[in-house]
């Protein structure tokens, strides 16, 4: 097992990963449906303390992947976060205010009001997956960056610089220039995994709350956002497979253009094609069903189990067959591959056996769910 | 190229100072009341007595509150590395990364999952699973401060690692030099100890609150106990781990322990300043006393440092003049010259950036000769003067006071709480009670000044010798860092009052009346 293995072993966690954090944020879809499906007081508590048991989990991955990602490839850590700064800064406020809601909501003597900590509720689930899904979109669409790592022996030395003053929020805001495309299409899959989210959200209450009027409303916001979500994922994974894309030659290292890349990384990895084809209807199951069938509650689990692995294969052609999956729109040169923004080696050895383990993980919150849940 | 503004370091730094220290206000109380509470259920589990389970669950409830607010200032702290030390990430992302994910694979799945029993599964999972799952959520919680104190040790004091000339980075070579190296064992040991002193002041300090009300006295008096002996240890341990801390101190950061000291000038048998008050504006290279005032424990920074009451100790003009041989036994070199030898691996490097793109093997192999025989001074070529390479002595200095001296009260104040509890004397020992009460700010400012200590005696340096601040920043405006800056004050600001609320409403409560019945 070579170098190129562990990188190609170790951008499929992150895609894994990645793909598990987009189906737990139904947890911040949960939350930005709070006032359309809690209208009355006791059905407002049953949704947040439903949503109360699990937001830790979606905040412990979001923690991890950006872990995994900095052990991994710290080049995307250094360059990403140090650049679009912005971004990445109002993510964070909002999964902080997230965290002691939760906790501090249903305390006496809370200080800011129950109000205010649903509002922050709402508002890490509006801002949580419209932010993290258009930062997303950058390793498809790029970002304004140059990278030169023999920039360190200057007085104050700079190897990453971000080209672009907004840094970051140029991503989720239409600015003029030639990246203004882009940042439509960072917006389309901001609000794309917005209403994924608002739509798991809605199947997660189905299945997790026994009441009839929150479960039929919360089918009715099910209908709603799978609408949104068709409306503004399907032009934009049909734009992805149009799109031209980067590649390196694994060679020389030099990238280049590559017209219609991410439909043939497709071709070239027909594995992926058919975990994407069956991702595709795993979710589009889940949310039939849950939509149709009044009885049906299991649809959390098809279209969860569908998010994961269509968001993996999405992450996968992102950064496989020689892709470069953080496009730098300035400088082509300076774009990041596996290959060229990974951890050395050894690293990527030492954490693969440390991964090993995740299995492990993954079996004790199963069993302990499971033990909380039987009774 | 591209050039830093200068203020962007300084608000970097205040930055990262301030998110650390919320953090840290935190974690501690986690740590030491975790095992506090965890040893109360167990009396339950073992004794069948339901006034533990009542016990254990009202620490469990403040545990909780403090909790929420440490999550949510970790987030914060995890991702500043990237967003605002990013030549950093790049530079040792190749070992700093590791054990922050390991943290996450292993510490924080575990505490989220079985923080979910402690609390929920009381009614749903048998006592020994739940018991299993306040180990175990106390254990994540530990193992979580163990891979981040590796990682902050590992800056320290740099092992197991390597130079690459090729990208530009430093790339981990021997994973358990970097996961067992003695500083990081002792400042895990020591930080997470050091957190049950903690923990057991602020549970005596509330149980004297009740006993001051005369409420809830039986709970006050159970708590106090196991609390003592807890807080008890966490001094005792904290003094030994400390002194081992100050040893490997005196041979990694010797200007650390001469900051520690307020020492300028070293020598053989140095005495340890039990107290005094250091000479404002004092410079390292001008003629003024170091303090105004100060009493001396004759030969003991030199016992402590070296464990030889005559042995020597660098002072800060010692440490920039060099010229003294070292614990390993070499001649110290100045900084100037530690300065000239980072510069010459500056231009190693660039020569050998130069030798690859042009295929020269063998101005490849010069330079890459010159690169090795240089790169322990690499971040010296950032100094433009040996100043540079001294932290804020003053702070330092009085905040090592400040830590040890309250070290010392703690100790004594756990003797004599344990004291007046076995002799069942304490609920009549008002004055002891409020002696307590008014301990845990103590208790916090003991621990923030132990932190002080650490981390801004390393100063300037973001990796020991290697990185100072200055390189390891971001490239943002220092408005951008100024505004963020400002916005976590009033956030953490307002999320630190809301908790204090809604612990001051959760004490007055105080424990559940409904467990005693069972």
């Amino acid at each position: 097992m070579d170098y190129s293995f562990y990188q190609h072993y170790w951008w499929f966690l992150i895609s894994l990963l990645g793909g598990i954090l987009v189906f737990l944020l139904f947890v911040q879809g949960g939350q930005s449906l709070i006032y359309s499906l809690g209208k009355k007081e006791k059905h407002l508590n049953a949704l947040i303390g439903s949503l109360s048991k699990k937001w830790e989990l979606t905040f412990t991955t979001l923690v991890t992947f950006g872990a995994g990602f900095f052990a991994s490839f710290p080049l995307f850590y250094s360059t990403s976060f140090g650049g679009a700064y912005w971004v990445w800064m109002l993510i964070l406020f909002s999964f902080v205010i997230q965290a002691v809601s939760y906790e501090f909501i249903a305390k006496k003597r809370n200080f800011l009001g129950n109000k205010t900590y649903k509002a922050f509720l709402f508002l890490n689930g509006l801002l949580g997956p419209i932010l993290l899904g258009a930062a997303v979109s950058t390793l498809f669409y790029g970002a304004e960056f140059v990278v030169n790592k023999g920039n360190l022996t200057g007085l104050m030395p700079v190897i990453s610089s971000w080209q672009n003053p907004l840094h970051g929020l140029e991503a989720a805001i239409p600015v003029t220039g030639a990246a203004t495309l882009a940042n439509l299409w960072n917006i389309a899959l901001g609000l794309a995994i917005f209403f994924l989210a608002r739509s798991l959200g809605a199947l997660y209450f189905i299945n997790n709350i026994k009441d009839e009027e929150i479960n039929k409303n919360a089918r009715k916001q099910l209908l709603i956002n799978v609408v949104g979500f068709l409306i503004f994922f399907l032009p934009y994974l049909i734009a992805l497979l149009f799109k031209t894309g980067l590649t390196e030659d694994p060679v020389t290292g030099v990238i280049s253009a590559e017209p219609y890349k991410y439909w043939h990384n497709l071709l070239a990895m027909p594995w992926a094609l058919v975990i994407l084809l069956v991702g595709v209807v795993l979710v589009l199951w889940g949310f039939i069903k849950g939509i149709f069938c009044p009885q049906f509650t299991k649809g959390i689990w098809f279209a969860g189990i569908g998010t994961i692995l269509v968001v993996m294969v999405v992450l996968l052609i992102a950064g496989y067959n020689h892709t470069s999956y953080y496009p730098s729109v300035t400088d082509m040169q300076s774009s990041l591959t596996i290959a060229n923004s990974s951890s050395s080696l050894f690293t990527l050895k030492a954490m693969s056996i440390v991964s090993l383990f995740i299995p492990v993980v993954v079996a004790y919150i199963w069993y302990v769910w499971r033990s909380l849940d039987k009774k | 190229m591209n050039q830093i503004d200068a203020s962007l370091i300084d608000w970097s730094r205040a930055q990262f100072a301030l998110t650390a220290m919320y953090h840290w206000l935190f974690v501690p109380l986690t740590l030491g009341l975790g095992l506090i509470m965890a040893i109360m259920e167990t009396l339950y589990y073992r004794t069948k007595d339901v006034k533990w389970k009542s016990t254990a669950k009202f620490w469990m409830k403040i545990f909780g509150i403090n909790f929420a607010v440490g999550v949510a200032s970790g987030i914060i702290l995890e991702f500043e590395f990237g967003t605002n030390w990013s030549n950093y990430s790049w530079f040792v992302g190749d070992i700093f990364g590791a054990p922050l994910a390991i943290e996450g694979i292993f510490a924080f799945f575990m505490e989220a999952t079985f923080i979910a029993v402690m609390y929920f599964g009381w009614e749903k999972v048998s006592k020994g699973f739940h018991l299993a799952s306040t180990w175990l959520t106390v254990g994540g919680a530990t193992l979580s401060a163990l891979w981040i104190l590796v990682a902050n040790a590992w800056m320290q004091y740099p092992a197991g690692m390597n130079f690459n000339p090729d990208v530009v980075r430093n790339e981990m070579t021997d994973f358990w030099a970097v996961a067992l190296s003695p500083v990081a064992i002792n400042k895990f040991l020591h930080t997470v100890i050091s957190s049950w002193l903690l923990g057991g002041a602020v549970v005596i300090g509330i149980s004297s609150w009740y006993l001051l009300k005369k409420r809830d006295i039986t709970f006050a008096l159970d708590s106090i106990k196991v609390a003592t002996i807890v807080g008890f240890v966490g001094v005792v341990i904290s003094a030994i781990t400390g002194d081992g801390s100050a040893h490997q101190i005196a041979q990694k950061q010797p200007m650390k322990l001469a900051a520690m000291e307020g020492l300028y000038e070293g020598g053989d048998g140095i005495g340890l300043v039990a107290a005094g008050i250091l000479t404002p504006g004092k410079q390292y290279d001008d003629s003024k006393d170091p303090f105004i005032f100060d009493i001396q424990i004759p030969k003991m920074l030199s016992f402590l440092a070296v464990r030889d009451l005559d042995g020597y100790v660098p002072g800060i003009n010692n440490i920039v003049r060099g010229g003294y041989i070292t614990p390993e036994g070499e001649k110290a070199l100045s900084i100037e010259e530690k300065m000239t030898k980072g510069k010459k691996a500056f231009d190693a490097l660039n020569q050998y950036r130069e030798a690859k793109k042009n295929k020269d093997d063998i101005q490849l192999a010069e330079a890459k000769k010159l690169l090795d025989e240089n790169f322990a001074y690499f971040g010296y070529g950032y100094f433009q003067s040996p100043a540079d390479a001294i932290p804020n002595v003053p702070l330092v200095f009085y905040s090592f006071r400040v830590m040890v001296i309250l070290g010392g009260f703690f100790l004594l104040l756990f003797i004599v709480v344990w004291y007046f509890s076995h002799k069942k004397k304490f609920e009549q020992s008002k004055w002891l009670q409020y002696v307590c009460l008014w301990s845990i700010p103590l208790a916090y400012i003991t621990s923030q000044a132990g932190w002080i200590v650490a981390e801004v005696g390393r100063q300037p340096w973001a990796i020991q010798d290697i990185l100072p601040v200055q390189a390891a920043v971001s490239n943002i405006e220092a408005g951008s860092v100024k505004l963020t800056f400002f916005i976590f004050v009033v956030l953490f600001t307002v999320l630190l009052i809301a908790e204090l609320s809604i612990l001051t409403k959760q004490i007055k409560i105080g424990p559940e009346k409904g467990d005693e019945k069972e």
